[in-house]
């Protein structure tokens, strides 16, 4: 699909040498990249088929080197991409050929641990697992839990306001994070939140989570942690359609049970991660369940016996309980290896990320299957069913002529239909360009225009991340215009009191 | 305050009136104050607007759909109506939205959805469920430019474009002017008991409720009543002492389970007690409506303010006022909430709660105070320059003629 992103500024590109120099007095030694050779593992993200190599690469060390990094490029009129591990699924961290990429790997210390609060402090190049790992040995986790955990940022968290496979019961990062550091384009820093729960004015910091790098840096960010629940148990549990399977999810919530994890994979996927995992998934079955419960030993025996007699009358074909934490884990081990798993039954795989009001997942199924007959690619379902949040997995070849476009029109077919039924294009990937396009989908365009005039209040220049998120790059100042007809307009039927 | 025409007062009966309304006032440099069923109105600057928005009449819930655990309602219906509803089927806003009927001296149950949600009201199980900010899932509102947009949607799990939902939640209605809401609804939990640790001072009750939460026992609800506070609520006030309480819901094997790891924990500070469920519900809803600084109670004519810090600076807070004012104090959140009643003052101490505050790494609200004292002190604390430019901007972005609500969080916002 081709992409088209903001112009090069040539006036910028002429001046290559001159801000290379101006950034290597703000950032000295090998906090600036210059060749094309070193730059080149910056070229794209996780979603690589789309690769573009940065003017320059920038990893400052200090919050006081990313404000003068910014007060130069804002002065200078120079186009900014923050960037943190580089795994964001959706291009979000996509360079821009005239402008500097502003790397955060090297914010990576944990500044506090304060366990009477219940709060981390963390430089924004800390990793989502190295929180939990922090203050596992006093018993807690930071609940958010993308799959990328090992190598994704917090602060890449924070930009795409991660999710994860426990979301339903424990939020998103949105919900999670308590506080930052937010260095605005201009170079001016600001603290948002801290240790208390709430905003004292408009609540920026929820803003911020999920606004994709497009209104600040975040340079410290103070996020929740959780004591770690006592126990954790999972069912599994096999079915002959999945609308049983649908059925299932709908009565355990109904019943009052909000599980700790509920993912479904449908036919495909479970042939894939049980020919790679060896899980023990059941091979003739529709829809697999898994079903975690996690809390204090009794309430989870107690609740699973519930699940258990729900799943009985929703026709469920297999229905096995982890015994132990080995065979817990194991249950997780096909889900988790589900994207790899599918790796290895075809060269290449796209990986959707929609949401969809849960009731209308066997409907979207049958649908996906008549569109996969329609590109002739075939197409493997995970599904965080406790949310809603579908990832499609679309198999194709890249060495094929035409395999991935065909691809790339059967993603945008599956996100039209989330948004039809009632979802969103989006549930934790972010829109990055990926999805930036298909945004009028779901969005009118005064919608649109009113995020972007949220954008301008942060980065009036629009120079922070531009080409991402929004299909239209307005001016701020085309924005803010308004179209009032002073005293013509007659006074509108409203009823007075 | 001076007599406002009539005509400038308008209720409108759908979306499309609020958009005409706004229109109107944009053309006419009308201002507006926005109000759901008004029930707040008390809460802010002191400001003066030209005529009245009023929501009422957007009112009805247009989808509830209790095993996708999500509800759509008008902006203006009643909260108490949307409450009754979940009820019904077993179900909870899990955020427990407070009242201020108690401290502002209203009917109870007089508010509306929006206004729950543009004061982004919560209760004692903040510190499990999260505020309603973590609930609002989507919306549809009428900006101060005249112009309608939606955001977000009837899912949880979506970040498609800015999640303008966070900073509606909050923005006491000078953004915009809402009128069609959803919010996710939860389970109601199956049976709650509460424990009660008697006779702490404020500053140990702060490390208890710290070790409590640090505990297996998932406790949803952890507040400090010193003993004058406490013989204010019927449930607590006869044992004569400052109160720290802990809630526990769920099913009924988890809660017992619970029960006795915090039982085991508070042993070593002393006197236990415990309410059993309708106890337990009347005490956190005393503590949720901070009924003890009621305005038809003893403490009725003290200024009131809602201060929220880290949950370790509370006691530290609440010291300070104390000390220096003969402050009563009320904590909930595990020390991280703190009302306190002041003695009545012509600024009602309004530097000194910011400062002490501010110094906490918190910030502080001016919740009840005469009208003369809210239109000439801060009632929100004060924000830094940059920040304070910042959030001029965006509301800038969203009304730039300040037609909705100018004036009541900050001057000149």
């Amino acid at each position: 699909m081709p992409l088209l992103m903001p112009l090069f500024d040539d006036a910028v590109l002429k001046r290559r040498a001159e801000i290379v120099a101006a950034l290597r007095a703000i950032v000295p030694g090998e906090g600036v990249i210059a060749s094309e050779r070193e730059m080149r593992p910056f070229e794209s993200d996780g979603l690589t088929a789309y690769r573009q190599l940065p003017m320059v690469v920038v990893l400052p060390e200090t919050t006081a080197q990313v404000a003068a990094v910014l007060d130069f490029c804002h002065r200078e009129g120079i186009k900014v991409v923050p960037r943190g591990a580089g795994t964001s699924l959706s291009g979000g961290a996509l360079p821009l050929g005239d402008g500097v990429l502003l790397g955060l790997a090297k914010f990576n210390r944990i500044r506090e641990i304060d366990y009477d609060n219940r709060v981390v402090v963390v430089e924004p190049g800390v990793t989502n697992l190295a929180v939990s790992q922090a203050v596992a040995e006093a018993g807690f986790y930071y609940a958010p839990d993308p799959s990328s955990q090992i190598a994704c940022t917090i602060g890449g968290n924070v930009a795409e306001n991660s999710g994860g496979v426990h979301c339903l019961k424990y939020g998103m990062t949105a919900n999670n994070v308590l506080g930052c550091e937010l260095v605005l384009m201009t170079g001016e820093i600001i603290r948002l939140g801290g240790k208390h729960l709430d905003a004292g004015g408009y609540d920026l910091l929820g803003i911020v989570t999920g606004s994709e790098g497009l209104l600040g840096v975040v340079t410290e960010v103070t996020v929740r942690i959780l004591k770690k629940p006592q126990t954790a148990r999972a069912a599994l549990i096999g079915f002959a359609a999945s609308e049983d399977g649908g059925e299932c999810v709908a009565k355990i919530i109904g019943a009052g049970i909000i599980p700790g994890g509920m993912e479904m994979m449908d036919r495909p996927a479970i042939a894939a991660t049980e020919e790679f995992v060896h899980a023990g998934y059941p091979l003739d079955v529709e829809a697999l369940l898994i079903v975690e419960l996690d809390g204090p030993q009794d309430e989870v025996d107690h609740l699973l016996e519930r699940v258990q007699d729900i799943a009985k009358t929703c026709r469920a074909l297999t229905c096995r309980v982890s015994n132990s934490e080995d065979e817990r884990l194991l249950f997780w081990a096909g889900r988790k290896a589900a994207f790899p798993a599918v790796g290895r039954i075809s060269p290449d795989y796209y990986c959707m990320d929609g949401t969809i009001p849960r009731a209308r997942l066997p409907h979207v199924l049958n649908r996906m299957r008549e569109m996969s007959a329609k590109y002739g690619l075939r197409v493997a379902n995970v599904f965080h069913a406790g949310d809603g949040n579908l990832h499609p997995l679309i198999l194709y070849d890249a060495n094929k002529p035409g395999e991935l476009e065909n691809a790339e029109k059967f993603g945008a077919d599956i996100l039209r239909l989330c948004v039809e039924v009632g979802g969103v294009l989006t549930g934790e990937h972010g829109v990055g360009v990926e999805k930036r396009d298909l945004m009028p989908v779901m969005f009118s365009e005064e919608d649109l225009n009113q995020q972007q005039r949220l954008k301008c209040a942060f980065d009036g220049k629009s120079l922070l991340n531009p080409g991402k998120v929004f299909p239209t790059l307005h001016r701020c100042a085309e924005l803010g215009r308004m179209h009032v007809h002073a005293g013509k307009m007659s006074f509108p039927d409203i009823p007075r009191f | 305050m001076m007599a406002r025409a009539m005509a400038d007062n308008l209720k409108p009966r759908d979306a499309k009136e609020v958009e005409q309304a706004i229109q109107w006032a944009l053309g006419n440099d009308k201002t507006f104050e926005v109000v759901g069923r008004g029930s707040k109105r008390g809460i802010g600057r002191a400001a003066q607007w030209d005529g009245t928005l009023d929501l009422s009449s957007l009112s009805g819930v247009t989808l509830y759909e209790p095993e996708e655990l999500v509800l759509s309602a008008r902006a203006g219906t009643p909260i108490a109506e949307i409450e009754a509803l979940v009820a019904s089927r077993n179900q909870q806003l899990a955020f427990e939205p407070m009242d201020y009927a108690a401290l502002l001296g209203g009917a109870t149950g007089a508010g509306s959805i929006g206004g729950v949600i543009a004061a982004n009201l919560s209760g004692p199980r903040r510190i499990k469920a999260g505020a309603a900010r973590d609930h609002f899932l989507g919306v549809s509102a009428v900006s101060g430019r005249g112009e309608t947009f939606k955001s977000g949607g009837r899912v949880v799990k979506n970040v498609t474009g800015y999640d303008l939902c966070k900073l509606l939640a909050g923005s006491w209605g000078t953004l915009a002017a809402m009128t069609d809401i959803t919010i996710k609804t939860l389970p109601k939990a199956e049976t709650e008991a509460t424990i009660l640790a008697l006779n702490l001072t404020d500053a140990t009750a702060s490390k208890v409720m710290a070790s409590a939460m640090a505990s297996f026992a998932d406790v949803s609800g952890a507040a400090h009543l010193p003993a004058a506070v406490a013989m204010r609520i019927a449930e607590i006030g006869a044992t004569q002492a400052a109160v720290t309480a802990f809630r526990l819901e769920g099913v009924a094997p988890s809660v017992a389970q619970r029960k006795s790891v915090l039982e085991s924990l508070l042993a070593p500070f002393g006197s236990l007690g415990t309410l059993g469920e309708a106890a337990s519900r009347a005490l956190w809803q005393a503590i949720r409506d901070v009924t003890p600084f009621a305005a038809n109670g003893v403490a009725g004519k003290r200024d009131v303010w809602r201060i929220s810090t880290a949950p370790t600076q509370g006691a530290i807070v609440g010291e300070a006022l104390a000390g220096a004012t003969d402050a009563e104090l009320l904590y909930d959140w595990a020390g991280g909430l703190i009302w306190a009643a002041m003695p009545a003052t012509n600024d009602a101490q309004a530097p000194l709660v910011h400062a002490t505050a501010a110094a906490n790494g918190g910030h502080a609200t001016l919740i009840r105070a005469p009208i003369a004292v809210r239109a000439a002190v801060d009632v929100f604390t004060p924000e830094q320059p940059v920040l304070a430019a910042l959030t001029k901007r965006v509301r800038g972005g969203f009304d730039p003629q300040g037609v909705l609500n100018a004036g009541r969080m900050w001057a000149g916002v």
